[in-house]
């Protein structure tokens, strides 16, 4: 029925031009039905089965020969049936691949079945459709749900298809959609009811729908739908996607929601978007196609010897013996002709050497594989409830195999949790000295939780601990604790947020307690009482420009944006009206005042209060950044840099003495005040939301939003509510968004401007043409501004810049007249609106700027570090400033402070070029001086190759424009043979487009195994492009997770995603495929051999039931457990030793030496298996099965203990099948061979086995044979674990090891490489530092910071200039990371304050002459 | 956040948490045994293995010589016969041929009298299909198998069908024992030489109230000189399909070289311990052609042991082995020495 209905769907296609006609259904109920035009249109009933029960058997058989190995097994089983050629008897010969085909076909059944049940429930879901017989909404299943059916949906229901919105119980004909199950996005969107239909106040009465939808067809696009409804009297009324409910998605906020049904079933956006699971080929499985083409060819080679051998042995008899069997009719065969059958017998005879089994068997290993992953404990998260996900099923070798990683930044290496940290107004820097504590306590808690702790000290490179300038950091850690220990407020807001966690806000997105907790910093609240007092006098232009960009620029935090308010002791409940406190009149504002005043009263009263002794150590720190900062003001004067910093630093000693002490109060104050009414703030972007809550600290809370007003709450409780008069939305394009509003007291219509600073920077008004003293203040204010924002984006902080702009009623309403003539537009509708926008967001004055942390995940450095020490290569590609990803890139390990740091910015070609040759030849120079060493080191054996120095590393910092420069220039490979040489990349301002480019082109041109791993949709192309991509269930919704293969929810699951699942998935699974080929060619060998003595004629000695149980049951359980169980190496030590990850990376245990060894190994083994009978019962009276049943025993024994021997863990699993396999071989046998005396026409293995059982020969074979055939085996084992300690042997050895003895193994392990390196380092930094000090012009940004300097942050750098006075004057000029160079005589380990005062004039001089282009 | 990728949204209160189980065998924590290579280890295991493997070598030698075998090649000794079993046509007319021979020492024990062919392939696919295994079991089935020996052209069947059958060896060896000039003939046990499972359950003679008869409508295979029912006259019991010597030769060899069991020195009188030494005789009828195809006949007394027949190879292979291993393990000690000394002082 349904292809049937598709079929006439695709014919109406045509006629009806990509269209849809939709009309109500209730007419035509139960009567006309045939005449209902919707009745062409797919029911809502879903169906995700392959397969019905009829359709299973011929479908799934046609499915299963798309793979080549079936077809290749059935040909060579239908091969059998010709008589000439046939080996076996026809019919048994069908067993093997009909066993195979079963066993995929029962997977398939079992997997289809869960589709099924999961359909099943999904399609009786019941919802409410409109009967016309009953007048009413009657309970239907889903699946009976049709196109052109009205559908009531109420609060909380899930829609049961795509239904264009006709009615909603809000007056605004708003209906909010939760799309969580859609896109993972858990912030609502609000739909609106078809326009036309929103103004009908009336309850909506379906029985009069008269009109006629017409749509398009249906698509995979979840964001763009449109179409029109045609009115009886032929008017049309348009809609788009904002009037459609789509399926799969909940109604939230509405009470109740009528509609009618667009799409139904497969053809709704949700079905559409559903592509299943994703299928990829892994490296593994690649490398095994050539090797089966190997085996092919091999195979080809021993059929021609046979049908060569056959055709001589054939033609030298003058006469025909007794046993040359002619055909039926008394012929012989021509020697040339019994030689060609002969081959195809042959092909028949050997074709095992093909792995049948090894398809369903590699599947069968991997799904195991899968289930192990996703039942690690370790990859759970438990604040999201979330166990990784495997959504690719047949790639989780690769996993061990990655040699680059592509990372997203936000999200992926940061938490992606907004917090707000700094703020500048007015060129005036507010530290928030509290927040950033407040923040620092959450970072301890996190620690303590944290799993790998325990590891941690294994990823700090020990020699850091011997140098003599760590002690700087040792000392600033403990003080760092104490003054966070000291902060006693620190407890209150810890109880709030624990407290807050077990409430419903938590499904709000971004609304982590840390996110929302914002600490005030208390010199900028007072400011903002100051100036919030004078505002409520109304009269904001007589005072202080000061306090009224103060007021204008909270302001524009609570509204510039998109948020949506709902209160948090309802959940979920929209805000729209400010309920409790309504601005109704002047005289509940005035009460409010009455009291605002005397709060602060008392407020004035406590800042006279003696100083409490116990904040002296909050305010130290905060008087250094003040200093800090103070420093870089008085740079830019031009004045005497040392005295006024000195006062400026006294000033702000005072003013944050005062501050904190009276801290407390007025933090209780604030939070007192907002605490009644506890909004929750859904944004769709997390900075929007930190910067909500960053007013809300301030007290200016954002109260209620709707599309035409917003109200804040000012500091007083006053509420002001500011009409929108446009709201221009952020796009990736502007970066920035606006809003304008009218003001509610002084109706002015004001311009709110938030962006990225290089956009708002270039937009703002160039200079005050009347006032210069204003001119040169806005201009101070402008560069003081960029200062900040340099110095937070260096910090890591995101920045964005608050501007605002008045605008007249005249000029207002002509952009406006604009602007609807742009909308209005059909033709470059877009570019008109962006146009208009642009318009408007001009001549802009700047109040000031953000700086937001997006902290860092717990656990990111040290799986960074981890990663790397694994021998990957990590990128990171980020559409973030270069200065805060480089910030980044330091603070989470993926840069080191020994590292030399490139950086490439250009836009032109030519400089790009030569840019990156001298790069390259700078490289180049290094690994020169490297080669030597390493040739020297080659020859001692690998042990101490293993231990080589690694060099200097390098990293690369290039920006989204260079890249461009790159791909269009046709500089790849000069690219890639420079990030060759890095260690890790850094691409800044990069497009997701660039994001995918940059992985496919490392992918393609380097031929290497790639990952990407992101959480946001921008990541989407990237993660599609490398050979395996992890989305991030994070805060940005599931598109990445839907891209992904793998979904993680934290960063650092990674590590032991890749280092120990990756590391054993591929470990497990290249031996067993390597062990699959193994195992056929010794096997079939021996029947190869056999035809050497008996003319060639394809005579087998081994009955063939036996031959075919062999494969399938005896030998086929032990890989398979080996596949899914081994763990060649404990976790623990894989997480200790990220460098055993290499293995897998180099893909040591499966590459085409050690396919080959292997083989040649299986031929020898097949040889000794063959031989050793042979010679022990030549010239007797054995017959052929007496001699096969030995040999077949034999061949099992040394299979298994091949096997036993390559496993490196026994379970009693392994155990049990191991035992059961020759057990179950035995048993089976005896039974066989004692029942079967005419089973197996024409010769009977009748009593073989209990006869051979008897024969002491037997044994003796039994037990000689396998010891000659893995001797040579186990020697080289052996001699590998007494010469060449590779790393796993050690590792392995490690396991063994007591606990304690373990960590300082691996310790000493890892120390080894250690002390080289640095030397090396440090050698070679000298020349390298003597050879740039002589060149004149450097054009490379270059930092070679001391080593040692590893653990870099602001606050560190802080520190130590506040102890070394001298050092503190970078006169503005502060490179990118600390710039220490290592002078000569630093690696003799003598640092001595001369020595620092020298290199930073150096670095001083270095940062001048590097050049960004 | 919390029911982010349930499907149904209605049941994320209720649903248990989606944490996996903490069990062994989930966190791939099974206890384990896990195998090391350590020097201990490997040395003891090169050492006991070879160790045992040279002492069972050892052994097996030893009693394979003491194994005592005579063997002549008869297909020349017979040269008149040979070349008149080269044409076919001979088929039916007698040749006889005795072959003398001297055992210089006495052969105690079981004795068993062997024939061998050399260079006959009983192991060629087609021919070793080449049977019916329901016909030989008594069971009157025409069988496809066999072909083209099932049947004359005339329709009559052959009794037994196939070329194994067909191909059947038909000389018959007597063994003479001359002392003092006196002949006398060895006694010889034409019974319970072939497996008691094939005698007793493979083979049945088909059922009838006598041989004559259960084989009546059927013919003997060309090659074959008597039919299957005239095999052995003597005993009703070893006639038919049930006769030894051609259920001996239904057992195909694995190789173009082997020998069967034709004969056992039955022990009785003189020959009680076994063939004392002196100057023997083999009467042979000559009737199995094998020159025409470049292959030899052999007779063959031997004894056997519990390990077998003469055959010294495993025993050989034992001791290979065992010293391969031995060796193995002194090479490894040596290495091991040899680089602990320059381990230690590389680490220092």
């Amino acid at each position: 029925y349904l292809s049937l209905g598709r079929g006439k769907v695709k014919k109406k296609k045509k006629k009806n031009e990509n269209k849809r006609v939709i009309i109500s259904n209730l007419p035509f109920e139960s009567k006309k039905w045939k005449e209902n035009p919707n009745r062409y249109y797919g029911s809502n009933k879903i169906k995700t089965t392959k397969y019905t029960i009829l359709t299973f058997l011929p479908k799934n058989i046609y499915e299963q020969f798309h793979r080549f190995a079936n077809i290749y097994f059935v040909v060579i089983a239908l091969l059998n049936f010709v008589p000439v050629v046939n080996a076996f008897q026809p019919e048994v010969s069908m067993i093997p691949i009909c066993v195979i085909m079963a066993i995929t076909a029962i997977k398939d059944v079992w997997e289809d079945f869960r589709r099924y049940k999961l359909d099943k429930e999904i399609n009786h879901m019941g919802c409410y459709i409109y009967s016309r017989e009953e007048h009413a909404y009657v309970e239907k299943c889903w699946k009976d749900v049709q196109v052109g059916d009205f559908v009531q949906l109420q609060c909380n229901e899930t829609i049961p298809a795509d239904i264009l919105l006709l009615y909603s119980s809000d007056q605004n004909g708003i209906c909010h959609l939760e799309t969580a199950n859609l896109d993972g996005e858990t912030n609502l969107k609000q739909r609106q009811v078809v326009m036309g239909f929103s103004s009908q106040n009336t309850f909506f009465e379906p029985e009069l729908f008269q009109n006629t939808i017409i749509c398009e067809m249906p698509n995979n696009d979840l964001n763009k739908f449109k179409g029109y409804m045609e009115q009886p009297n032929h008017e049309r009324v348009g809609f788009n996607i904002e009037s459609l409910l789509l399926r799969g998605c909940t109604i939230r906020n509405t009470e109740v929601a009528i509609g009618i049904v667009i799409y139904a079933g497969h053809e709704t956006k949700a079905m559409l978007n559903n592509n299943g699971p994703r299928y990829k080929r892994s490296k593994i499985e690649r490398q095994m196609n050539m090797d089966i083409f190997l085996c092919v060819g091999l195979l080809f080679v021993m059929c021609l010897v046979g049908a060569v051998g056959h055709g001589i042995w054939t033609g030298s008899f003058s006469e025909h013996p007794p046993y040359d069997v002619p055909d039926e009719n008394g012929e012989y065969l021509s020697p040339f002709l019994a030689g060609f059958y002969m081959f195809l017998t042959m092909i028949i005879l050997l074709q095992v050497l093909i792995p049948i089994s090894l398809y369903v068997s590699i599947e069968l290993v991997k799904l195991g594989q899968v289930f192990l992953i996703h039942n690690d404990v370790d990859l759970y998260n438990e604040e999201a409830d979330l166990p990784i996900q495997c959504r690719a099923l047949n790639i989780t070798e690769d996993l061990g195999q990655i040699q680059y990683i592509f990372s997203d930044k936000t999200g992926t290496l940061t938490e992606n949790k907004m917090v707000f940290r700094r703020c500048t107004v007015d060129g005036i820097e507010f530290s928030h000295q509290e927040n950033a504590r407040r923040l620092e306590t959450h970072k301890e808690l996190d620690l303590d939780d944290e799993d790998f702790a325990k590891l941690q000290h294994f990823t700090l490179p020990p020699t850091n601990i011997e140098t003599p300038d760590t002690y700087k950091q040792k000392t600033m850690r403990p003080l760092r604790r104490c003054q966070s220990a000291r902060a006693h407020f620190q407890g209150h807001t810890r109880n709030r947020s624990l407290g807050r966690r077990d409430s419903n806000q938590s499904q709000v997105a971004f609304s982590s307690p840390i996110e929302k907790d914002v600490t005030p910093d208390s010199r900028l609240l007072r400011r903002v009482r100051e100036a919030a007092l004078q505002t409520e006098n109304l009269s904001p232009f007589i005072h202080m420009k000061t306090s009224t960009s103060l007021t204008d620029f909270f302001l524009a935090l609570a509204i510039c944006n998109t948020v949506l308010v709902s209160t948090a002791t309802e959940p979920r409940q929209r805000v729209t009206v400010p309920p409790p406190i309504k601005p109704s009149g002047i005289t509940l504002e005035k009460i409010h005042q009455i009291f605002q005043r005397l709060k602060l009263a008392s407020l004035s009263q406590s800042f006279s209060s003696s100083q409490s002794s116990s904040d002296l150590g909050a305010s130290f720190s905060a008087r250094n950044t003040e200093e800090q900062l103070a420093a870089l003001d008085c740079c830019d004067n031009g004045n005497d840099c040392c005295a006024s910093g000195r006062g400026d630093e006294l000033q702000g000693k005072d003013s944050t003495d005062i501050g904190s002490a009276s801290l407390d109060e007025v933090f209780k104050s604030v939070t007192n005040s907002s605490l009644p009414t506890d909004f929750c703030y859904e944004a769709e972007s997390p900075d929007e939301a930190a910067l909500v809550y960053a007013a809300q600290a301030y007290g200016f809370t954002l109260v209620s939003r709707t599309p035409e007003q917003v109200t804040v709450r000012l500091p007083q409780g006053t509420l002001l509510t500011f009409d929108i008069l446009c709201t221009l939305g952020f796009d990736s394009v502007r970066k920035r968004m606006s809003v304008v509003v009218r003001h509610p007291l002084t109706k002015e219509i004001v311009v709110y401007t938030k962006g990225a600073d290089s956009v708002i920077m270039d937009m703002l008004e160039d200079s005050a043409k009347d006032d210069i003293s204003k001119e040169k203040k806005m201009k101070r204010i402008k560069e003081k501004t960029q200062k900040h924002l340099d110095y937070y984006a260096r910090d890591g902080l995101r920045t964005l810049c608050i501007a605002k702009k008045v605008l007249n009623e005249d000029d207002f309403q002509k952009w406006a007249n604009f602007r609807r003539e742009a909308e209005a537009a059909i033709d470059n509708r877009d570019e008109l609106l962006m146009e208009t926008a642009q318009h408007l967001e001009t001549k802009l004055t700047l109040l000031g700027a953000t700086g937001i942390e997006d902290r860092l995940q717990d656990g990111v450095p040290d799986t960074i570090a981890a990663l790397q020490e694994a021998g990957i290569q990590i990128w990171v590609l980020t559409g973030d400033k270069q200065e805060t990803a480089v910030n980044i890139a330091y603070s989470c390990k993926l840069l080191n402070q020994r590292d030399t740091v490139f950086t490439i910015n250009t836009e032109s070609k030519e400089t790009c070029e030569s840019l990156l040759n001298l790069t390259l030849e700078e490289v180049r120079k290094n690994y020169e001086v490297e080669k030597p060493r390493r040739k020297f080191f080659g020859i001692i054996p690998a042990s101490f190759a293993s231990s080589e120095a690694p060099g200097p590393e390098f990293g690369l910092v290039i920006d989204g424009r260079t890249l461009n420069v790159i791909f269009q220039g046709g500089l790849e490979e000069k690219f890639l043979a420079l990030t060759k040489h890095c260690h890790s990349v850094l691409c800044c301002r990069s497009t997701p487009l660039q994001k995918s480019m940059v992985a496919k082109l490392v992918r393609r041109q380097l031929k290497v195994m790639t990952l990407s791993i992101g959480d946001g949709a921008n990541d989407v192309s990237m993660i599609q492009a490398a050979d395996i991509g992890i989305g991030i269930s994070g805060q940005e919704g599931m598109q990445a997770v839907m891209a992904s293969d793998f979904a993680i929810s934290r960063f650092k699951h990674l590590k032991k995603l890749l280092l120990v699942h990756g590391h054993w998935c591929y470990a497990r699974l290249a031996k067993m495929v390597i062990y699959f080929f193994y195992k056929n060619v010794s096997y079939v060998n021996l029947l190869f051999w056999y035809q050497f003595f008996c003319g060639f004629s394809g005579s087998t000695m081994i009955d063939y039931w036996q031959m075919i149980f062999f494969n399938l049951f005896f030998t086929s359980v032990p890989p398979l457990l080996f596949g899914v169980l081994d763990r060649d190496v404990s976790a623990e030590t894989l997480l200790g030793l990220p460098e055993l990850y290499k293995n897998g990376q180099n893909s040591e245990i499966y590459n085409l030496s050690t396919f080959i060894i292997t083989m040649l190994d299986a031929f020898y083994q097949s040889l000794v298996c063959f031989f050793v009978p042979y010679l022990t019962y030549e010239d007797s009276d054995i017959d052929v099965f007496s001699f096969g049943n030995p040999m077949n025993t034999i061949s099992l024994l040394t299979i298994l203990l091949h096997q036993a021997l390559e496993m490196k863990t026994w379970t009693l699993f392994h155990l049990v099948t191991m035992i059961g396999s020759v057990v179950f071989y035995l048993v089976f046998s005896l039974i066989y061979n004692a029942s079967c005396v005419l089973c197996n026409p024409p010769a009977n293995p009748y009593w073989i086995m209990e006869r051979q059982l008897s024969d002491p020969t037997f044994y003796l074979l039994c037990l000689i044979t396998p010891v000659i055939a893995l001797l040579p085996r186990f020697f080289i084992f052996a001699l590998r674990g007494t010469i060449g300690t590779s790393l796993i042997l050690k590792a392995q050895q490690l396991d063994k090891l007591p606990k304690g003895q373990q960590d300082l193994e691996i310790q000493k392990l890892r120390s080894r490489k250690q002390p080289t390196s640095v030397a090396a380092a440090v050698s070679h930094r000298d020349t390298e530092s003597q050879r740039l000090s002589t060149s004149e012009v450097n054009p490379l940004r270059k930092q070679t910071p001391e080593k040692g300097y590893y653990f870099f942050n602001r606050w560190a750098e802080e520190e130590s200039t506040a102890t070394d006075p001298s050092a503190g004057p970078f006169c503005g000029h502060y490179p990118l990371v600390p710039s220490r160079v290592t002078t000569p005589g630093q690696d003799s380990g003598k640092l001595t304050k001369g020595n620092v005062n020298n290199f930073n004039h150096g670095s001083h001089r270095r940062s001048v002459s590097a050049v960004t282009l | 956040m919390k029911n982010k990728t349930s499907v149904l949204p209605q049941e994320g209160e209720a649903r248990p948490s989606r944490c996996p189980d903490n069990s062994a065998f989930k966190q791939q924590r099974l206890p384990a045994w896990k195998p090391q290579l350590t020097i201990a280890t490997v040395l003891s295991t090169f050492f006991v293995t070879g160790m045992l493997c040279l002492s069972v070598g050892v052994c097996l030698i030893l009693s394979a010589n003491s194994v005592r075998e005579f063997q002549i090649d008869y297909s020349d000794k017979c040269s008149d016969c040979s070349e008149l079993r080269e044409n076919s046509s001979n088929w039916n007319k007698e040749c006889h041929c005795s072959v003398n021979f001297t055992l210089e020492e006495d052969i105690l024990g079981d004795v068993f009298m062997y024939y061998g062919l050399q260079n006959f392939y009983q192991n060629h696919r087609r021919y070793v299909l080449s049977r019916s295994d329901a016909q030989l079991l008594g069971e009157n089935v025409n069988n496809s198998y066999c072909s083209p020996f099932t049947t004359y052209q005339n329709g009559t069947p052959m009794a037994p069908c196939g070329a194994i059958a067909n191909s059947m060896f038909n000389d018959t060896i007597d063994l003479f024992y001359n002392l003092n000039s006196s002949v006398i003939q060895v006694p010889l046990l034409k019974t319970g030489n072939s497996w008691w499972t094939d005698k007793n359950v493979k083979f049945r003679n088909p059922k009838s109230y006598n041989l004559s008869s259960a084989f009546a409508g059927t013919a003997r295979p060309p090659y074959w000189q008597k039919p299957v029912y005239l095999l052995d006259e003597e005993d009703e019991r070893n006639n038919g399909y049930v006769n030894n010597d051609f259920i001996i030769w239904m057992r195909v060899s694995a190789f173009a070289t082997f020998r069967n069991l034709y004969r056992r020195v039955s022990r009785i009188r003189q020959f009680a311990n076994g063939l004392p030494a002196g100057n023997y005789t083999f009467n042979i009828s000559y009737n199995f052609p094998v020159t025409k195809f470049k292959a030899r006949k052999h007779v063959i007394l031997s004894t056997v042991v519990w390990s077998g027949g003469s055959n010294p190879f495993l025993g050989i292979a034992y001791v290979v082995s065992g010293a391969a291993a031995t060796l193995a393990g002194f090479v490894i000690t040596a290495i091991h020495l040899k680089l602990r000394k320059r381990k230690t002082c590389f680490q220092k």
